[in-house]
């Protein structure tokens, strides 16, 4: 759902999707529209708190006049417009953009794409086996790239970036859907520690020169976490389970409470396994946090379970 | 905006480069750091901090930036760093044997993109970084005069084979008129068409232009009364012009041509653009690689401002103001797209955005924006002096007026021609001479790397854009680069697709994974090699060529995959093979 401001009641806009008649305020997404007529449409980019990216292209529909398909996500409904979710042209769009992106890219913590990718028949192994993990991503200059003999598929694959004790970068997972930078910067945090980096498939999440997180702008609010699609941002505590194979969900309770540290009182979501908090988020439709917190928030729980 | 900057501090020679550009602000992001890049060849990270302090600029935003463009390194690295074209035209006439030359010499050197002088294949080009920096340019580049001292190199003056031919227009001060004297261009006629605007108005000028029936010539064929009309009604009063002259589309190179040997033309034009749309700030956002075309530039445009052609009150016209600013690019294709040169200008990464709004609502720092082409501009002058009528009897109903042609690859004369539309594209290669003695035409690269092959027995094609439309190709920027019996299709098919894969800015996942995929699957097809899944290769270049057109944000995407369809549909090719 995008965040609207209140107001004067909005007006209704008219049109059709997949043949039916749907009406939305004005201002609305087709993506909007097509939630609220009950049509589910992958969107991995896109983000509840943030402006749509619409860069992964998973959303498209088909629109009648427009020459290409259009990103659900962010085109806006206009009154007589005539959406189609499901053509042989939005099957095929959806399949190969996933295709592409699991060739690349590790998926296996990123929800619900194993279930889109089966429903549209998706196989990324089509594009060769994956290349072996690189660490020179950090070091690619735009322009310019080794010249491949198709026998393998490029990926991102990297090693993972661990270097503070609060959250770990997995970045060959990540899909680069921009919304921990937008998070990091004007969107919410307005630290800007983070931004997109090189260009192309060299294109990265990086630091001002891939310095190190401790040397860099962040403040460990961890909002970059908590908008992260794909898992290539996780908590530490919940990357140290993962890795021990000790990190069970369906073990898992959420708690809601309010943040004892200031006044301003954020939504805080304790989400406690075996008896331990192992995460801290806060809901997104809260009207105070939006979902952000501070580090304090955040990570100052460790003293709730000192042993 | 609280920042937090790095401990890094610059040197002196790093800091004295940024502080000469004086106080700015964020869209000063471009040009400090060419600043520095000139004076020490690299940007490090006390430079970087130095800028983001002066700037406001987040460190991080900065290195975004910065790492987006091929001619910046930040890594340290030697003052002179050579580039060698092994792009298509440059390919096709012995650019192998210039790389295997540094190599044999020990020169490091950086494969670069087209360098936009095809008519004088194989090129090189030499940054030498110092105070002041120098860009030279080797063309055509001989293997014994490549490893010369890049001091020593001569850049041949700027020419065209049509030079001082009769019923020249767009290109008849070329190599003619001296492009350094205001008083030769106002002599050759220049400057008459400003005067007309003015007795016209904004709104006749627009009125003129319309009527005219002229298209953008920047690859997209828009209207340009149209675009003109649409900014100049917006209620919003600010508004800008951009040139754009970023002319990285492999095999193109009219702009360059126009901007060294005409340079007041494109004064003249863009006057009498922001004159009709009301704009009071116009940008050139020149392509980086180009350094003579810059200083041909900024000289006439210093020149006239002096001279009151820029500047306040215009010609003696109260309330007329006008300049321009020329950006230079930093070596990113993606950035000639009209909404990647807004970011880009802005001191953003030089990502297009999403449309709508389009830029004449919502362009440069949010305002209306008219984006045109160098060639677009300099017909501008062409139809207020001879009045869009005359203008209009040029060409063919529907496709009016002269139209430039860049031909390169195997024909003889190479070069940039003007006729008028409708020439057939049989005609036009014989103007250029024909492919060399016992060869023979195999196929036609037409409209760039992002237009389409056809065959040889095309050539009775009329080149306008509606013929092209109609028969499946397009005009583009005006590449027409002719491949003959002995050219190395395959691999001319895997340069372009590398090509793309190198200037996708990466944004959205059809173009920055599906170019990858497009190289590797052709590799795999002109190698001969397979997959040990056995799958076919065509099929699955189609699916991915038709999901990057469908599904990708910009035209790049969206036209990644048309050469490599048309070799495959239009001239056999790559079938033999799978
Ligand atoms: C990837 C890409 C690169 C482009 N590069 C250029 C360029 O270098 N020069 C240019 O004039 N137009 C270029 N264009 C077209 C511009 O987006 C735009 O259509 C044009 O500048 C408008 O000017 P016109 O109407 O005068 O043709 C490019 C488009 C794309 C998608
Ligand atoms: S933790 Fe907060 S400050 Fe640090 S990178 Fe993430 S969003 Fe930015
Ligand atoms: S790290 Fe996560 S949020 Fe950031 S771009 Fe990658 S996938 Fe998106
Ligand atoms: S199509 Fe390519 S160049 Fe254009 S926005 Fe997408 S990734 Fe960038
Ligand atoms: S969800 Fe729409 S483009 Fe990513």
């Amino acid at each position: 759902m995008t965040i609207v401001g209140l107001g004067l009641p909005r007006r209704l806009v008219e049109f059709t999707v997949d043949g039916e008649a749907v009406r939305v305020p004005e201002g609305s997404t087709i993506l909007d529209a097509c939630a609220a007529a009950g049509k589910d449409i992958p969107t991995l980019c896109f983000g509840d708190t943030l402006e749509p990216a619409n860069a992964c292209r998973v959303c498209m529909v088909e629109v009648e006049g427009s020459r290409t398909l259009v990103p659900s996500c962010s085109r806006k409904a206009e009154p007589g417009m005539v959406v189609r979710t499901e053509t042989d042209r939005t099957r095929l769009s959806r399949k190969v953009v996933l295709e592409l992106l699991g060739s690349a890219t590790d998926l296996s913590t990123t929800p619900d794409v194993a279930g889109w990718m089966a429903e549209c028949g998706a196989e990324p192994e089509r594009f060769g086996p994956p290349a072996p993990a690189s660490d020179d991503r950090d070091d690619r200059r735009p322009g310019e790239h080794e010249i491949p003999d198709g026998l393998t598929a490029a990926t991102v694959r990297q090693p993972v970036k661990v270097d503070n004790e609060l959250y770990v970068r997995d970045y060959g997972k990540c899909i680069q859907c921009y919304k921990c930078v937008d998070a990091c910067g004007e969107q919410w945090q307005n630290t800007f520690a983070i931004t997109m980096a090189g260009r192309g498939f060299d294109a990265r999440i990086s630091t001002e020169f891939a310095n190190p997180l401790p040397d860099s702008a962040c403040v460990y609010c961890g909002n970059c976490v908590e908008v992260c699609p794909t898992g290539a941002l996780s908590f530490k505590r919940e990357h140290d389970k993962r890795e021990a194979g000790t990190w069970d969900e369906s073990r898992q309770t959420a708690t809601t409470t309010i943040c004892t540290f200031c006044g301003v009182g954020c939504s805080l979501t304790l989400h406690v396994q075996d008896n331990e908090i192992v995460k801290v988020t806060s809901p997104h439709e809260s009207s105070v946090t939006h979902g952000n917190l501070c580090i304090k928030g955040r990570f100052g729980w460790q003293h709730v379970q000192n042993r | 905006m609280d920042l937090r900057f790095l401990n890094a501090e610059p040197t002196d020679a790093e800091r004295h480069a940024v502080d000469a550009l004086g106080a700015g602000s964020r869209d000063q992001l471009l040009p400090a750091l060419h600043a520095v890049n000139d004076r020490v060849g690299w940007i490090s990270q006390g430079a970087l901090n130095h800028i983001c302090r002066r700037l406001n600029v987040p460190p991080a935003e900065a290195y975004g930036v910065a790492s987006f463009y091929a001619l910046f390194s930040l890594k340290e690295r030697p003052p002179r760093v050579v580039h060698v074209c092994t792009d298509l035209a440059c390919r096709v006439n012995g650019a192998e044997a210039v790389t295997e030359a540094f190599d044999a010499a020990g020169i490091g050197w950086h494969r670069s993109p087209c360098l936009g002088v095809c008519e004088r294949a194989p090129a090189a080009l030499a940054f030498e970084a110092g105070d002041p920096a120098e860009g030279r340019l080797l063309a055509p580049a001989t293997p014994s005069e490549i490893t010369r001292e890049p001091s020593t190199w001569e850049e041949a003056p700027v020419s065209v084979p049509q030079q001082g031919g009769p019923g020249l227009r767009l290109l008849r001060r070329v190599g003619v008129v001296e492009p350094e004297s205001l008083d030769a261009y106002r002599a050759a006629g220049g400057y008459a068409a400003l005067r007309n605007a003015l007795l016209l108005g904004p709104a006749g000028v627009i009125r003129e232009v319309t009527d005219s029936g002229l298209m953008g010539r920047g690859g997209a064929a828009f209207p340009t009364g149209r675009k003109w009309d649409a900014a100049a009604r917006q209620p919003e009063r600010t508004r800008y012009l951009v040139c754009n002259a970023d002319e990285s589309e492999p095999g193109t190179f009219k702009d360059r041509v126009l901007i060294e040997g005409d340079p007041f033309a494109l004064v003249e034009a863009m006057t009498i653009a922001a004159f009709a749309i009301g704009a009071q700030k116009g940008y050139v956002y020149l392509r980086g690689e180009y350094p003579r075309a810059l200083k041909t530039l900024r000289n006439a445009i210093d020149v006239a401002r002096e001279r009151g052609f820029l500047g306040e009150n215009i010609m003696g016209r109260q309330g007329f103001s006008f300049d321009i600013e020329i950006r230079r690019g930093a070596g990113a294709y993606i950035c000639g797209e009209e909404t990647a040169i807004f970011n880009s200008i802005e001191g953003y990464r030089g990502e297009p955005r999403s449309k709508p709004p389009f830029p004449v609502e919502k362009g440069l720092f949010g305002k209306p924006t008219v984006v045109n082409n160098v060639e677009t501009l300099v017909n501008i002058p062409l139809i207020l002096t001879e009045g869009c009528e005359a203008y209009r009897r040029i060409g063919t109903e529907r496709s009016t007026g002269p139209k430039l042609f860049c031909l390169s690859g195997n024909v003889r004369r190479p070069g940039v021609y003007e006729v008028p539309f409708g020439t057939t594209l049989g005609e036009l290669l014989e103007l250029a001479g024909g492919v060399p003695e016992g060869r023979e035409l195999r196929a036609v690269l037409l409209g760039g790397a992002a237009g389409g092959f056809v065959r040889p027995d095309e050539t009775t094609l009329p080149l306008t854009m509606e013929d092209a439309r109609a028969a499946g190709a397009t005009l583009g920027s005006g590449v027409v680069l002719a491949l003959d019996d002995q050219a190395d299709l395959g691999g001319f098919l895997v340069r372009i697709a590398a090509f793309f894969r190198d200037e996708s800015c990466g944004q959205c996942v059809p173009c920055r994974i599906g170019t990858v995929r497009q190289e590797e699957a052709l590799h795999r097809i002109v190698g001969g090699r397979k997959l040990g899944t056995g799958g076919d290769d065509l099929a699955l270049l189609r699916e991915v060529g038709q999901v990057m057109r469908d599904s990708s944000i910009c035209g790049l995407g969206q036209t990644a995959w048309n050469a490599i369809e048309s070799a495959i549909d239009r001239l056999g090719a790559l079938e033999e093979r799978s």
